[in-house]
């Protein structure tokens, strides 16, 4: 901070409050965007100890089974999804700002990148549910 | 008298004031009064002592920028109808200190922009009487990021400068880009070495509010997360190809 002299003057210095994401909805949802990624390291680690009690075999993993029907996990699972869709949806509109595509001198409109990267969600879901599905034939 | 509404504007007088307060005013309310018009007639009518900054009136010069409920708008480019029926609060620029009333201490944000090299840097300049072709594809590349008048409404919607007021800031990255991008320039990679440190680009965090508050809709977010972009393909070019990255 520079501190008045003759030819500085004496200013007002505003100090931003812990709160200060409370202030407008905008600072509040970009917040939420960033806890998001709690739930999303979430959803990780619950598949990857998926994984291991999968590798761990059936008597383990019907154990898994029951501790993901715990009414806490339920819930914790539900709260994870809605924020995993929501850091999702925020990041695919926020792509178009980042990815500049020009085509015939002119630039791709945003919509259509964002729409691009939906399709590639929807494809990648398609792929993994047809795998999985499969499997249980 | 109903066609009236009431402003209530913070004051700030570094002579006798420890912190800023309010004071409310009633002014006309006329459907072609944007704020800047209210501001003015408070001087000239209610209170000279009212001290802001304003020059073209038209959204050119970028000087009346402040906060309108709670917003970062142009003070000329608001109208009074819009915050009817009131009473609308005006302060200075958030994330800037307080000199007197509305005007801030703009300061650290010329050093950031002078930082940022805003201008056209050649290795070899052609001669005078040769010139500097350019498409229409090779403007358009540019032009949006050129809008921009510098009236630092981002820096004031930017919870990050607020926070760390180390970081550059939107305006200024966005005019750097708007300098790489322009195809007569061969400065990029210097203003690289000074905005791809932390306090650059990467101290964004993608709020997005710089964007949604810009009058000449620049989209400083935009020109962050492309900077980003071409700073990590720079850098992985840097390891794959370390003799060869220019």
């Amino acid at each position: 901070m520079v501190h008045p002299t003759e030819y500085v003057p004496k200013s007002y210095h505003p100090r931003v409050s812990t709160y200060w994401w409370l202030g407008r909805w905008a600072y509040a949802k970009f917040i939420l965007r960033e806890i998001s990624s709690i739930f999303v390291a979430w959803i990780v680690v619950t598949t990857l100890l998926q994984v291991r009690a999968l590798k761990a075999g059936p008597a383990e993993y019907a154990q898994f089974q029951a501790w993901l029907a715990t009414p806490w996990v339920l819930v914790l699972n539900a709260i994870s999804l809605f924020f995993v869709v929501f850091h999702a949806v925020t990041w695919f509109n926020l792509a178009p700002k980042a990815i500049v595509v020009r085509m015939g001198g002119k630039r791709l409109p945003a919509a259509a990148i964002a729409a691009s990267n939906y399709a590639a969600w929807v494809v990648v879901s398609a792929t993994v549910l047809w795998i999985l599905l499969r499997g249980t034939r | 008298m109903t066609n009236r509404i009431e402003l209530s504007v913070k004051r700030y007088h570094p002579e006798n004031d420890q912190q800023p307060w309010f004071e409310s005013y009633e002014v006309p309310l006329r459907k072609e009064w944007v704020i800047l018009d209210a501001l003015n007639y408070i001087k000239d009518h209610l209170d000279g002592s009212l001290t802001f900054r304003w020059s073209c009136r038209m959204g050119v010069c970028g000087s009346c920028g402040m906060n309108v409920n709670g917003v970062p708008k142009l003070a000329c480019a608001t109208f009074l109808t819009e915050c009817a029926p009131g009473p609308v609060r005006v302060e200075p620029l958030k994330n800037f200190p307080i000199l007197r009333d509305l005007v801030v201490d703009i300061s650290d944000f010329l050093m950031k922009l002078a930082d940022a090299k805003p201008w056209i840097i050649r290795k070899v300049e052609k001669p005078l009487e040769e010139e500097y072709f350019q498409t229409p594809e090779q403007v358009e590349a540019y032009k949006q990021f050129s809008m921009c008048i510098n009236c630092m409404l981002c820096y004031a919607a930017c919870p990050v400068y607020g926070l760390d007021p180390l970081f550059s800031g939107p305006a200024a990255i966005a005019l750097a880009q708007r300098y790489n991008m322009d195809s007569r320039d061969q400065g990029a990679g210097t203003r690289m070495d000074i905005l791809s440190q932390h306090e650059g680009i990467w101290g964004c965090t993608f709020v997005g509010e710089c964007t949604k508050v810009c009058p000449k809709h620049v989209d400083p977010a935009g020109a962050i997360q492309q900077y980003k972009v071409t700073s990590s393909i720079e850098w992985l070019k840097s390891l794959v190809l370390p003799r060869g990255a220019e």
